[in-house]
């Protein structure tokens, strides 16, 4: 673990892998620190927001090397489904990037356990890594101006479904009638830190 | 309201502690002078007010109301008889309100006694124009709600407040300073820097020194805090302000003290600004 500054209002927290990022963000979920504003993870940090009228970053590092969150033991709990149509525009440059069949691209999207490792872009787009890998694609050379809502698409080592109808250069795989984010809904977002999700084939999302 | 000018919209304290949903902070990008209107009118501090960008707006209440504006110092009429800023402003049902352009800075701040009481969405009345959450920026013509006046009442009627901002913030380096070379970490300390029109609530490009890096490896993404100075692979800097993104993928090299970013969101494109720095320390 290693502490970064982050001006006066956060600390960033460097760490070995990203279930020691969800254990502690978890730990830190569940037992705040004091003058806890806020907490960002991502892949390999949790960067720490404080109100540096309650707190200083030297007391909340004393603050979290004091604790030890034990590892997020491998999550055995509930699994969300999300139910995709694989009928996205990119798939079969995604399976010629990767040298493989578009059957076998659907194969290994859909038969492994995706974490979400952290939340950016927009609001509710999640970020998720895959336990067995082996889908890494780099993003499109020019972004798309309009990518519809439930659109399934990967980046780099990620996964993500678009929340919400905006411009994207991931690469678009199938698409989702399940809603990621819904401001009627509490939470609005579905795919938040920690969340495991695995996609199962349909030939409708309707 | 009768004219929003160049860019207005409606502004509160933000909603901070929503990252895990990739919902930003937002709210005021000059928070200490959002504050300052409302308590000139008796409201809570994070009541909601309209930010107004540079001025050039006006509006007319249906009903007697008691208004401040703070902020970029802007010339202020209440019909034809001149008002002045940071006081508390009577404006009676049909009376305009007009707001001149800004004679320094770029976000002033119109507070009604009772707030602007539009719906909040995930607890702030907040435009995030980066998200897209929250009421949307104001149009000519749109009518605001007003909210209940709260119990409390003015105790001044004209607030004292320092003059034309100095263009010199405070950072402390970090957290990515070391992916830098040593002679860029000096010059962004040393050098002075200019505002460029690419500018928003979401952050400001900053013109000055080329900042080399001695890391070429891609950053993975990672969590931003308002102030930051994060510097993608052309070397110019830009300072994130209230609704930049939850997270980035350049490195940041320095981020500005808590106190001094009001400030930074009143500087002018073509304005020079120098950064100082304050503290140097990585703690382990």
């Amino acid at each position: 673990m290693r502490f970064l500054r982050c001006g006066d209002v956060g600390v960033l927290v460097e760490l070995a892998a990203l279930e020691d990022v969800l254990s502690l963000h978890a730990d830190l979920e569940a037992r705040p620190v004091r003058g806890l504003v806020d907490l960002v993870p991502a892949l390999e940090t949790l960067l720490v927001k404080f109100d540096p009228g309650v707190t200083t970053p030297e007391q909340v590092c004393q603050d979290i090397k004091a604790r030890s969150p034990e590892r997020t033991q491998r999550r055995t709990g509930e699994v969300l489904t999300v139910p995709v149509r694989y009928d996205g525009e990119d798939l079969a440059a995604v399976s010629s990037l990767l040298g493989i069949s578009v059957a076998e691209t659907v194969r290994r999207h859909t038969s492994q356990v995706w974490t979400v490792a952290f939340a950016g872009f927009s609001p509710g787009f999640g970020y998720l890594v895959g336990d067995a890998g082996g889908l890494e694609v780099s993003r499109r050379a020019s972004p798309r101006t309009r990518v519809p809502a439930g659109a399934v698409a990967l980046a780099g080592e990620f996964t993500g479904v678009y929340p919400r109808e905006s411009p994207g250069g991931w690469r678009i795989v199938g698409h989702t009638a399940l809603k990621a984010w819904d401001l009627h809904r509490d939470p609005p977002a579905l795919l938040t830190p920690g969340t495991r999700v695995c996609f199962a084939s349909v030939d409708s999302v309707a | 309201m009768l004219h929003a000018g160049p860019m207005a919209t409606i502004q509160d304290l933000g909603r901070p502690g929503l990252a895990r949903i990739g919902v930003g902070a937002s709210g005021a990008a000059d928070r200490g002078s959002l504050k300052l209107a409302n308590r000139l009118v008796g409201n809570p501090e994070d009541a909601a007010a309209v930010e107004i960008t540079v001025g050039d707006f006006s509006a007319s209440p249906t009903g007697d109301l008691l208004m401040a504006v703070t902020g970029a110092p802007v010339p202020i009429w209440v019909d034809d008889r001149p008002e002045g800023c940071n006081a508390v402003l009577r404006v009676r049902a049909g009376q305009t309100l007009r707001v001149g352009i800004a004679s320094a800075g770029v976000r002033s701040y119109l507070a009604v006694r009772g707030g602007i009481a539009v719906p909040p969405v995930l607890g702030s009345r907040s435009t995030d124009t980066m998200a897209h959450l929250g009421p949307a920026v104001l149009e000519d013509g749109v009518r605001l709600p007003v909210g209940a006046p709260p119990t409390t009442y003015p105790t001044v009627d004209q607030a004292v407040t320092r003059g034309p901002t100095d263009a010199r913030l405070r950072v402390i380096m970090g957290p990515r300073d070391d992916w830098f070379t040593a002679a860029s970490r000096r010059a962004l300390v040393t050098e002075p820097w200019t505002a460029t029109a690419v500018g928003d609530r979401i952050g400001m490009r900053l013109a000055g020194p080329v900042l080399e890096r001695v890391v070429s490896r891609e950053l993975s993404s990672e969590g931003v805090v308002r102030g930051a100075l994060q510097v993608p692979p052309g070397g110019h800097p830009t300072l994130m302000l209230a609704d930049h993104p939850v997270t980035g993928g350049y490195p940041v090299i320095a981020v500005v003290v808590d106190a001094d970013i009001d400030r930074a969101a009143n500087i002018r494109p073509g304005d020079t600004l120098f950064f100082e720095e304050t503290r140097k320390q990585v703690l382990t």
